[in-house]
């Protein structure tokens, strides 16, 4: 489903990611771990596409096509979804607007019908009602005066929406008390399923409570360390990054 | 009488002036014969503005000086495609005249022409036709225009006036606007000036609003001309006690667009709104100029103009905020934001505050900036393709301007200018 090998990337000429190799089968979550400035942010920017990233090296395989040469929005028609560590505030743009513009684009490329404003309403608020969320999130600007944790259900909110086959989760527990990570986790766990992976982005163990995942796999200093089962996370908070980098 | 020397560009219009004098409506009248002396004297003693003049630093009127205008035709062809109606009553003019035929019986609107009479003692009353060398040159040539009076407490309703040009030629038209609410009166006012045909023709009306003590008008002008038209208009309003002159100017047409307005608040609690958005793409130059005059005290005034500009365009930014002495209590917000979508495009933003009182509020702030390349990552992240992404990101950009418009029909008419601007440039 995904196959990154070899992945090297600069930014503004500092090397960040040294050479990654990971796959990731369809149906499985796969978490990655690691502390502040090993190259977390920038591989999940990379592969959705952000600008400002130089591929120095390597190759990225998504669905058999290579990710690298697709456009953001490309990318994300062909199944790949961000959850953004930080959304976005978009002053202006309807949030109801904005969700059903993306919806229908993707919808669009699968060659699927685009939904009516109705049609959309009465799917959103289904989905809204699933995670917690109140209905006047619809009307208000994107992500504007959201909370933290509001903003995280919009995050969630777009993915159970849009329906990818990869979601990167880019520290989606950052911010969140213990009710909200619930509730996200719930989220991501509804998708799981032969047609749903997961690449899980995070810094502490905790999120991997609620999500489980088949695969954990440690990044420090732009490189792929160690790998292993859900145990490995429970050891890290056990141990810390120092003692893996000791190993 | 004194003679003196014609003026840059001024001797088309003077000449023009001449020949078509005799011909000229309403000048059996002594009254206007005289107002139109009097426009003729002032327009040949300033000539067209150039960029020497404070006002007029940033548009230079070298297309208009240079150009060889011809008249409009006296008969034009009945079979005219007009864009759909915004407002449930439509007037419309064609090259600055009047036509019954395409307009919608019922509305409050007369043709000046036919009605000049009923002119006298508000024709001039409020624009300025010594200082104002286009409003003196339209004081001199105006052929018709709408007259628009409402009597105490009338509600004149939501009206349209469609200004068309047919730059098939290019035609010079200079119709005179005159609109006058008594105490109490109500209207809604969306005028859109509209053109077809490729040529330098050129649009250049003058309004004079005269709004009564408690009197309610919205104006919204949607400037949508054909690419090569030039456009100067000249607005000037005068608000009594607790009126209210509620204005929005889209520029979206023309090659060469300046859209002028003198407001003066008259009377306590007077209020004034000089909104408006410029959409200008590659090879247009955008003006919106204002001058605001606080004559009186309690008086809140709202300014919000956005530019978009992409390739090679100009737009023009300058606000001018007079507060007087007796103006106290002043409460006035002006915001100017320009959103560069190239590095060729250029935005020259001069906010003026002039206050002689001393319990005022007044704020005013301008931004220049280009489009977030974080919010545009983050639609594109979602599957919006990078041009529908810009897109929603520029009419984001509008919004807060748009939503100013407190009269649907008008905010509608104008939603539907700015949707899709981007794409159809882009």
């Amino acid at each position: 489903m995904l196959k990154i090998e070899g992945l090297c990337a600069e930014v503004e000429g500092k090397p960040i990611l040294k050479g990654i190799d990971l796959e990731l089968p369809a149906g499985e979550i796969h978490a990655i771990m690691g502390p502040n400035g090993a190259g977390k942010s920038t591989l999940s920017y990379l592969l959705a596409g952000r600008e400002g990233y130089e591929v120095t090296g390597g190759s990225v395989t998504f669905h058999g096509q290579d990710l690298l040469a697709m456009e953001p929005e490309e990318r994300a028609a062909a199944g790949l979804f961000l959850a953004f560590q930080y959304p976005v505030e978009l002053p202006g743009v309807g949030n109801a607007n904005f969700l059903r513009t993306a919806l229908n684009a993707i919808r669009r490329s699968k060659g699927e019908a685009e939904l009516d404003a109705m049609q959309f309403l009465k799917l959103a608020r289904t989905r809204m009602k699933a995670l917690s969320m109140p209905e006047d999130m619809l009307k208000r600007g994107v992500n504007v005066g959201f909370s933290g944790g509001e903003k995280k259900r919009n995050e969630v909110l777009q993915m159970a929406l849009l329906n990818p086959s990869l979601a990167i989760l880019d520290e989606t527990d950052s911010g969140l008390d213990i009710d909200a990570l619930r509730i996200v986790a719930d989220g991501v766990n509804a998708m799981r399923g032969p047609g749903f992976s997961s690449l899980v982005i995070t810094h502490y163990q905790r999120l991997l409570d609620y999500i489980v995942p088949d695969r954990v796999h440690v990044l420090m200093d732009g490189r792929i360390v160690q790998s292993g089962g859900p145990e490995l996370a429970k050891q890290l908070e056990a141990t810390g990054y120092t003692a893996v980098q000791a190993a | 009488m004194v003679q003196t020397a014609v003026q840059t560009g001024a001797a088309g219009f003077l000449h023009r002036y001449e020949g078509l004098r005799a011909r000229l409506p309403g000048q059996g009248l002594p009254w206007l014969a005289a107002l139109r002396e009097r426009g003729i004297a002032a327009f040949r003693a300033q000539g067209l503005p150039t960029r020497r003049v404070e006002a007029w630093k940033y548009t230079d009127l070298a297309p208009v000086a240079q150009a060889a205008f011809e008249e409009p035709l006296t008969a034009v062809d009945g079979a005219l495609a007009l864009p759909r109606a915004a407002a449930p009553k439509r007037v419309v003019f064609v090259d600055g005249r009047y036509r019954a035929d395409l307009s919608d019986a019922g509305a409050p609107v007369r043709s000046l022409a036919a009605h000049l009479p009923a002119a006298e003692g508000l024709l001039g009353s409020v624009a300025r036709i010594d200082d104002v060398p286009l409003a003196a040159l339209n004081t001199a040539l105006f052929e018709d225009g709408a007259l628009i009076d409402l009597g105490p407490g009338e509600d004149g309703g939501v009206v349209e006036i469609l200004s068309v040009t047919l730059a098939e030629r290019p035609v010079a038209v200079h119709p005179r606007h005159l609109v006058r609410l008594a105490e109490g009166a109500k209207l809604v006012l969306i005028e859109r000036a509209w053109g077809h045909g490729g040529s330098r023709a050129l649009h250049s009306p003058v309004w004079e609003f005269s709004v009564g003590a408690g009197a309610h008008v919205t104006h919204a002008r949607l400037q949508q001309e054909a690419a090569a038209s030039l456009h100067l208009a000249t607005t000037f309003a005068r608000v009594a006690a607790g009126g209210t002159y509620d204005s929005f100017l889209l520029h979206a047409g023309a090659k060469l667009a300046r859209s002028e307005a003198h407001v003066v608040l008259a009377g306590p609690r007077a209020a004034a709104h000089l909104n408006g958005a410029q959409l200008l793409a590659d090879g247009q130059h955008g003006d919106c100029t204002t001058f605001l005059d606080h004559a009186a005290p309690d008086c809140p005034s709202r300014q919000t103009v956005k530019t978009v500009l992409s390739g090679k365009s100009r737009g023009v930014f300058q606000g001018k905020i007079h507060v007087h002495q007796v103006a106290q209590r002043t409460d006035g917000y002006q915001m100017n934001q320009a959103l560069l979508l190239s590095d060729q495009a250029e935005i020259d933003s001069k906010p003026q505050l002039e206050i002689y009182a001393d319990d005022v509020k007044c704020s005013h702030g301008a931004t220049v900036g280009a489009l977030d390349e974080t919010q545009l990552f983050y639609l594109r992240a979602r599957g919006i393709p990078e041009a529908a992404a810009r897109a929603m990101l520029i009419e984001a950009f509008l919004q807060e301007a748009v939503e100013a418009v407190a009269d649907e029909t008008a905010r509608a008419a104008l939603a539907e200018a700015v949707a899709g601007w981007w794409e159809k440039v882009a």
